[in-house]
């Protein structure tokens, strides 16, 4: 598992944000296209790509798209 | 002055009764003067209730609905019925684009097809009386009050509030009333399950849309035991909403 390569599955779940423009320091609430619904996208992409299964509160308690990639990682 | 609102002299089978709105339901109908049939899939669980019931003579299976033979197991060891209540569930929580059909076949067949062969099967044999009621547990998102990831579930729960109206006018001839509960959100087991939902989240969801906050299991155990009800007579075919005002926006 690698962060470059999660970052960019996080990034492709975008519409509207530039290519490699979210890096793994990146604070995706302040992304213009977060919601309640992205988390769900985030959670669900996890479980496809990577087939483990990241709750709602770990997407609460994390900060970065980096922080998001260690809780995915100790699963 | 007899009192319709009691259940006495009924008996009535609850799926799911080892958890949340099917122990509450359960509780209360021998509370009411049923005799129950309960069914759930753990068996300390089920026992759990089983224990907590009120009254004598009542009855319970261990069965696990995605066993092939559990349907054909329950209808055999049942006798006679005055009501159902189809309370065993699941849910999922997955946005559209990332739906799987093997996760879409698992509700449907547990929250759709499951209760309605039961129904099936317990008719066949005539083993449901006249003047028995059903009672399935849709939910809000069964009558189109939605929300992010509510695919499958919802698919599976319309189904229901749509097929309780068809089972209702074919089985008028038979005076068998066929209803649904559609509950806004209740803090149950299944919700806890939903893990992608973050407590915050719920919090806030709670907070923004429900005058009343959210449900107990007991709150719909109450409707459901209305409808299982001779108070309920003239009702069939009905989604009976209940939300704490959920809808009301
Ligand atoms: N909670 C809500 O907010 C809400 C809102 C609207 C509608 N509903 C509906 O209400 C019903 C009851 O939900 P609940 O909140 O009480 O959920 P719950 O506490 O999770 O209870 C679900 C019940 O279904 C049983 N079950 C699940 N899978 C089964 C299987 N494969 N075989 C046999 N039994 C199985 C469970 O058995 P075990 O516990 O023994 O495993 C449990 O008794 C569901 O149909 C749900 O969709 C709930």
């Amino acid at each position: 598992m690698e962060l470059a390569q999660f970052v960019k599955d996080f990034e492709l779940q975008f519409e509207e944000v530039e290519p490699n423009s979210i890096t793994p320091d990146t604070i995706f609430r302040d992304i213009d296209e977060w919601s309640s619904l992205m988390a769900l996208v985030i959670i669900a992409m996890a479980d496809e790509n990577y087939n483990v299964k990241l709750t709602g509160d770990d997407i609460r308690n994390s900060k970065t798209v980096k922080d998001i990639f260690e809780k995915l990682k100790v699963k | 002055m007899s009192n319709p609102f009691t259940l006495q002299n009924k008996t009535i089978l609850i799926t799911g009764a080892s958890s949340g709105i099917g122990r509450a339901t359960a509780i209360l109908c021998a509370e009411m003067g049923a005799t129950l049939f309960i069914t759930g899939r753990k068996e300390s669980k089920l026992n759990e209730t089983f224990t907590n019931l009120s009254g004598s003579g009542h009855q319970k299976l261990v069965l696990d609905f995605e066993n092939e033979d559990a349907i054909t197991r329950l209808v055999a060891a049942i006798d006679q019925l005055d009501g159902i209540v189809h309370s065993a569930g699941i849910v999922d929580n997955v946005p559209f684009q990332f739906i799987k059909q093997k996760a879409l076949d698992k509700i449907f067949n547990l929250n759709l097809n499951v209760p309605l062969m039961i129904t099936r099967d317990l008719i066949k044999k005539r083993k449901l009386h006249s003047k028995s009621s059903i009672v399935f547990l849709s939910s809000l998102v069964g009558v189109g009050k939605t929300y992010y990831g509510a695919t499958s579930y919802s698919a599976s729960k319309g189904a229901i509030s749509s097929v309780i109206k068809v089972m209702a006018l074919e089985m008028a001839t038979k005076k068998i009333r066929v209803n649904s509960v559609c509950p806004g959100m209740v803090l149950t087991e299944m919700v806890d399950n939903l893990e992608a939902i973050s407590s915050n989240q719920l919090k806030k969801d709670e907070k923004e849309n429900y005058p009343l906050g959210y449900g107990t299991p007991e709150q719909v155990a109450n409707a459901i035991v209305f409808l299982l009800s001779d108070a309920s007579s003239w009702i069939t075919g009905t989604n009976l909403v209940i939300d704490g005002g959920a809808s009301i926006h």
